[in-house]
């Protein structure tokens, strides 16, 4: 089989301009996740937890196969599963070694219930696979709803706490002698980044969720340090990854949406990563320069 | 022992008063019967051994720790969290060099980040983020991510975010620790001219009196729930540190330092990890 082969198989693009209108709503659905998970991403890499993202979405996962077995909403079952994990990492450890071993202890736990699940689930195999893999095209109106719902509201809650939650996330001692309500706003991020999570599993799947949560922001960060940029930049970011990556799916009949999702993810922050590098280098020289300077005025006075 | 015995003749009212201020954790007495008025524009040094609440102090004053009997005011009102009129300069901590802060959003961060909202562009707060800069010295790396910024361009940064709101107390643990002699002076004698400025009182616990030398008006030396309370000449002396420790101390005065010989066994029974995570070097 020849590359072109290959490639024929994988993509069509056969009546690409009706798939497009069938799916405005999964692609709005994807943008909204997008701007979500870019600002969201912003403070997973400020608070430096990763690891909690992946820990949730194991989680989110075993909610998801839950209802997928007793019939109940899909959707609901994986927020239900990933605030459930997010309430207990974020009350569970204070400090961070904790926090990453009681994920540790999780991850293995919530995976274990739902392979569980999905083993005695005798429906479709298609159901469980999307779980894994995202299902933002099967995804009913209904669903749409409660995307664009629960979406609304994490934008919402972010708005109100952005200012107090970045300081209690980069300059937490300080934040606290000021008055910041550091643990409440802990459990406020870590429901907020649960529900964040539960959403964006219906797009890449449980095991990609990283690329939608964690890449946009990791890329952000190689190119600036501003409060402002990192998270404009991140949305920009995700939202190429999410839209984008449906948009070439549509025109592929086997492949599902996350690898492109999550190619795209990547594609960017290597981009970032290479010209970060040079910025770094920059700095650091700038760094050494100002050393220097200092130095050279206190050996000779002026 | 040890409260300090003199009544202040100034008009204008302290800014800190405690009162037979005791801490405890559990039924671990770290200081009692502590009483010290802290005046505007003095400044105290807190030191002692590890663990024998130097931190809790600041803690307490903060807001974060109640006492266990006593009273401390600031202003004249109860000590309480969120307090405007304190600036704090905590321990430094390192930052990873792509953490999204560039040095200007660290003083900002002292202006207006405990406000609720996203906050807006404002070209009155970037002015006085930009003053505050130029007090402390760190307009050239204003806009360099935090996480390139060298200790002492860091502490500077942090003198700067803690002025943010002209408190009228700053609170300081530990801020010289980590930093290079030539820092430490640098950051010292920073604090020593802001301070005289804005007649702003300093509390500042410390390991190392020496960098800090020109400019304490007075020391707050705490060992084992015992204190001194008095000028440097006072307390840094021989014979009140044996006393204080309770076991044979030498304060040795060499080319304008002072260096403090013995004292350590005394530290040990009294050990207790709260805060402080420096090993104690004998040497203070």
């Amino acid at each position: 089989m020849s590359v072109q082969d290959i490639f024929g198989s994988l993509f069509t693009f056969e009546d690409y301009g009706e798939l497009v209108a069938l799916l405005t709503n999964s692609l709005i659905a994807a943008g909204l996740l997008g701007v979500v998970g870019g600002l969201i991403s912003v403070f997973v890499m400020a608070r430096d937890i990763p690891f909690a993202v992946h820990g949730i979405s194991e989680l989110s996962f075993a909610g998801a196969a839950f209802a997928l077995l007793v019939g109940f909403d899909v959707v609901s079952g994986s927020i239900i599963g990933s605030i459930i994990a997010a309430l207990i990492i974020g009350i569970g450890g204070a400090r961070a070694s904790e926090k990453n071993a009681i994920i540790g202890v999780l991850m293995p736990f919530g995976l274990g219930l739902a392979i569980l699940f999905l083993a005695l689930y005798d429906g479709r195999a298609a159901s469980k696979f999307g779980l894994l893999t995202g299902q933002i095209v099967a995804i009913t109106p209904g669903q749409i709803t409660t995307l664009v719902v629960c979406s609304l509201v994490v934008l919402l809650v972010l708005a109100v706490i952005w200012r107090p939650l970045m300081f209690a996330s980069l300059d937490p001692e300080v934040a606290r002698a000021k008055g910041v309500p550091v643990s409440v706003l802990t459990v406020v991020f870590m429901l907020t980044l649960g529900l964040a999570v539960a959403l964006s599993v219906q797009v890449v799947g449980v095991l990609l969720v990283l690329a939608l949560l964690i890449t946009p922001a990791a890329a952000a960060t190689q190119l600036s340090a501003s409060p402002v940029w990192v998270p404009v930049l991140s949305v920009i970011f995700a939202v190429t990854s999410s839209v984008g990556g449906i948009l070439i799916a549509l025109g592929s009949p086997v492949v599902p949406i996350s690898p492109f999702v999550t190619t795209i993810s990547f594609l960017i922050y290597l981009v970032c990563r290479l010209v970060g590098q040079r910025r770094m280098k920059h700095l650091h020289r700038r760094r050494t320069a100002r050393a220097a300077d200092e130095h050279e005025k206190t050996v000779s006075p002026a | 022992m040890g409260n300090d015995s003199t009544v202040s003749t100034d008009p204008s009212p302290p800014v800190i008063s405690l009162r037979d201020a005791e801490l405890r954790f559990g039924d671990r007495v770290l200081w009692h019967d502590l009483d010290l008025d802290v005046e505007p524009g003095e400044f105290i040094a807190v030191l002692g051994p590890n663990g024998t609440g130097k931190t809790s102090l600041l803690k307490v004053l903060l807001g974060q720790h109640s006492l266990s009997t006593g009273s401390a005011r600031i202003n004249g009102k109860n000590v309480h969290t969120g307090n405007s009129a304190i600036g704090y300069i905590p321990q430094q901590r390192g930052i990873d060099q792509h953490t999204p802060m560039r040095g200007r959003d660290l003083v900002r961060m002292g202006i207006d980040g405990h406000r609720w909202g996203p906050g807006r562009l404002s070209r009155v707060r970037r002015r006085k983020v930009d003053e505050l800069l130029a007090a402390v010295g760190a307009a050239d790396y204003a806009d360099a991510p935090a996480g390139t910024l060298s200790g002492g361009e860091l502490q500077r940064l942090r003198v700067a975010q803690a002025l943010a709101n002209d408190p009228s107390v700053l609170l300081c643990d530990e801020p010289l620790l980590s930093l290079d002699l030539h820092h430490q002076n640098v950051v010292a004698g920073l604090l020593h001219d802001q301070r005289v400025k804005r007649n702003t009182s300093v509390v500042f616990v410390t390991h190392e009196i020496n960098p800090i030398l020109p400019y304490v008006d007075r020391v707050l030396y705490i060992v084992g729930g015992h204190f001194l309370v008095g000028t440097t000449a006072e307390v840094m002396t021989s014979a009140s540190l044996t006393s204080l420790y309770g076991s044979p101390v030498e304060v040795v005065r060499v080319g304008g330092r002072l260096i403090v010989v013995g004292g350590e066994a005394e530290c040990v029974d009294h050990h207790i990890h709260d805060d402080d995570s420096t090993v104690e070097r004998g040497a203070i």
